[in-house]
């Protein structure tokens, strides 16, 4: 190209001129990236091979004894069970999101952006306090027992603690304004003359909800169930505050394996697990919107 | 005489405060090319909306074939909309496009794939059922709606602004092609724009709009040369208007007199003695020459000669001021800027207007 031009420039200086704007903008980020992501990952997945000492240590012998441990009925219920939490807490914020975000999308621009804030507020509020509170109101005398006795719905408290419930509350506080905002966002991109083309060609409301509205805000639905389900699976200060050690979650016990059990190998093993299940379901994801783009021809 | 299929009779619609149709009246007749014109905000996708039952009237009745329908939602009504922009699910090809109002109806299958492939050959899209519409240029696409809307037989086919967003050729083709199909299907088409060329070509019968009521209802014919009211005059086509006093009516022949004294004539009947009225020309209609005329003729001085493509325009200043069009096709070569002209038309390609009321006359 330089010699097109009639005009020789050394090849270092101009080496340096093209990817100099490239290299100051993305270079931080991904020397971080390097030094605190793909380093430890890479850390992590090497010592899920490794052999756990009767201190606590790492042996440097290779080993597949941590993958197989996980096969242990014991701790396939566990992963069961924060799949199965996970998938609660997902559904439930989709069916809650979804109208909120759908009526707030059918709002002014003014008024739609005070309700997101208000929907935000909870999220930048403290999430221990919050979890707490949860707590608190769920407690053996807390408000809410005392309202269902003193208007005699129930005769002896409820034990809410400490029980699947009170953990999939606590899952939802923590994720429903993720899962408001990817839908927002859609809902708030479809375009309303489709609706009314879909009314005009003799569908019902119903029908054209399920056939235009839902198909078109798809990558916001998506976008939620990526959002609230796989921090969900991995989260564990809400069943370690909620559950009080009675719910484990795969979350716990891989916090559970470095710093309790000390077997970090396991530990290891089980949170590459994790990792890969996450994985699995952005494929899923990506393979969805991709075989949408490829009907097209 | 034909049948009335859509009537609507007093109906008014408020946004807000905002008085958008004022006690309209209007009778569709079934199997005719309706076109609603008028410049943007005048209304007329209001009532387009309406008659569909997207927008609900504030008051009145509308009739679709004696049924009143102010009850009845959208999905209940047997009319179908081509929308400005379209409006194509962009998650479906032009076969589920097409397919969508039969699909909802529960339509067997194998009726649908028949009608569809009918469809599809009617506006030549042959080949295309597989596409999607992000996929497809602005011409194939208002083809789909079209077809989309037309696979469900409705008694009346709106149509707002469909060839709003086409280049100027492809337009004018798609405008013969509206036409034809109209003609060949029988369907009552009412079809809104706010151009009046697209009007004058296609329509049956146009009704010029203004803030929310009809102006004038009428032949294309009958609208270009008889314009009912000064705004319908300036709106379809141009002219050149006069402001003057009538001194006689006489045998169909009007002599008026301008309001700085000059006299014009024209053909006109209905007219009062000493009636204030407005006197219309064509800028094509009008001639000028460096001679005064016998019978009348307004002086002026040649301001401006502009080529405008197929013809050369010729602006001239009247002594009080008034600026007039007039369009030649060819340039008059001793004619040049800042010469004195008289201006005259022949007496039938004048018309006058009243200043109050709507009537028409001829």
């Amino acid at each position: 190209m330089n010699e097109k031009n009639g005009i020789t420039v050394k090849d270092k200086k101009s080496w340096f001129r093209r990817n100099g704007p490239v290299l100051s903008t993305t270079g931080p980020i991904s020397v971080w990236m390097l030094v605190f992501v793909l380093i430890p990952m890479l850390y992590i997945i090497f010592i899920s091979f490794m052999t756990r000492d009767v201190y606590g240590g790492i042996v440097y012998d290779f080993t597949l004894d941590n993958y197989k441990e996980i096969i242990q009925p014991l701790y396939l219920k566990v992963i069961w069970k924060s799949l199965k939490l996970a998938f609660i807490t997902t559904v439930i914020c989709l069916l809650l999101g979804y109208p909120l975000a759908y009526y707030i999308a059918g709002k002014p621009s003014k008024t739609a952006a005070k309700l997101i804030m208000l929907v935000m507020i909870p999220y930048w509020t403290n999430s221990l306090v919050r979890l707490y509170s949860v707590n608190l109101l769920g407690a053996t005398n807390g408000p809410i027992n005392n309202i269902l006795m003193d208007i005699g719905l129930i005769s002896e408290p409820l034990d809410m603690l400490y029980s699947d419930g009170i953990v999939v509350i606590g899952l939802l506080t923590a994720m429903l304004p993720f899962s408001v905002l990817p839908l927002y966002a859609s809902i708030e991109k479809l375009d309303k003359s489709l609706l009314e083309a879909s009314r005009d060609l003799g569908a019902r409301p119903h029908i054209t909800f399920l056939k235009v509205t839902i198909p078109l805000t798809m990558p916001g639905i998506v976008g939620c169930v990526l959002l609230v389900f796989i921090p969900s699976l991995g989260m564990y200060y809400v069943p370690e505050a909620l559950g009080g050690g009675k719910v484990m979650l795969i979350g716990s016990l891989v916090r559970n394996q470095f710093l309790v059990t000390k077997n970090w190998p396991f530990g290891a093993s089980l949170a590459i697990l994790l990792v890969l299940m996450t994985l699995a379901m952005v494929w899923i994801y990506t393979r969805v919107s991709k075989m949408d783009d490829l009907e097209v021809f | 005489m034909a049948d009335v299929i859509v009537e609507l009779e007093k109906v008014n619609k408020y946004f807000g405060q905002n008085h958008v149709i004022k006690d309209f009246d209007l009778r569709i007749i079934e199997g005719e090319f309706l076109t609603l014109l008028g410049p943007s905000g005048c209304g007329k996708t209001t009532i387009l909306r309406m008659i569909a039952g997207l927008e609900d009237a504030t008051s009145g009745t509308i009739k679709i074939q004696d049924e009143r329908v102010e009850d009845k939602e959208a999905y209940e009504r047997d009319v179908n909309t081509v929308f400005q922009s379209y409006a194509l699910f962009p998650h479906m090809t032009t076969y589920e496009n097409i397919a969508y109002g039969l699909n909802v109806k529960k339509i067997p299958k194998q009726e649908i794939k028949e009608r569809v492939r009918e469809m599809l050959e009617m506006v030549q899209l042959m080949g295309y059922e597989g596409r999607k519409p992000d996929m497809m240029s602005g011409g194939q696409k208002q083809r789909v709606a079209i077809a989309r809307a037309l696979i469900n037989k409705p008694k009346v086919l709106l149509l707002d602004e469909p060839l709003g967003a086409l280049d100027l050729k492809l337009r004018k083709q798609m405008q013969i092609e509206l036409k034809r199909l109209q003609k060949k299907l029988n369907i009552t088409f009412v079809y809104v724009t706010h151009d009046q060329e697209e009007a004058l070509t296609m329509s049956d019968r146009i009704a010029v709009m203004q803030e929310g009521v009809v102006e004038q209802l009428g032949t294309p014919d009958e609208i270009y040369k008889y314009p009912g009211t000064k705004f319908v005059a300036g709106f379809i086509g141009e002219s050149n208007i006069f402001e003057g006093e009538i001194i006689s009516a006489k045998n169909g022949i009007l002599k008026v007199a301008g309001s700085s004294g000059e006299k014009m004539t024209l053909l006109g009947s209905g007219f009062d003695e000493g009636e204030p009225i407005q006197v219309c020309v064509r800028p094509e209609a009008a001639v000028y020459s460096k001679e005064p005329k016998d019978g009348f003729s307004l002086k002026g001085t040649v301001r401006n000669i502009i080529f405008v493509g197929s013809q050369y325009r010729t602006l001239i200043l009247l002594e009080n001021g008034q600026e007039v069009k007039i369009n030649r096709g060819r340039k008059d070569r001793d004619i040049k800027e800042g010469d004195v002209v008289y201006i005259y038309w022949e007496d039938e390609d004048g018309f006058g207007i009243r200043k109050k009321g709507q009537e028409t006359q001829k």
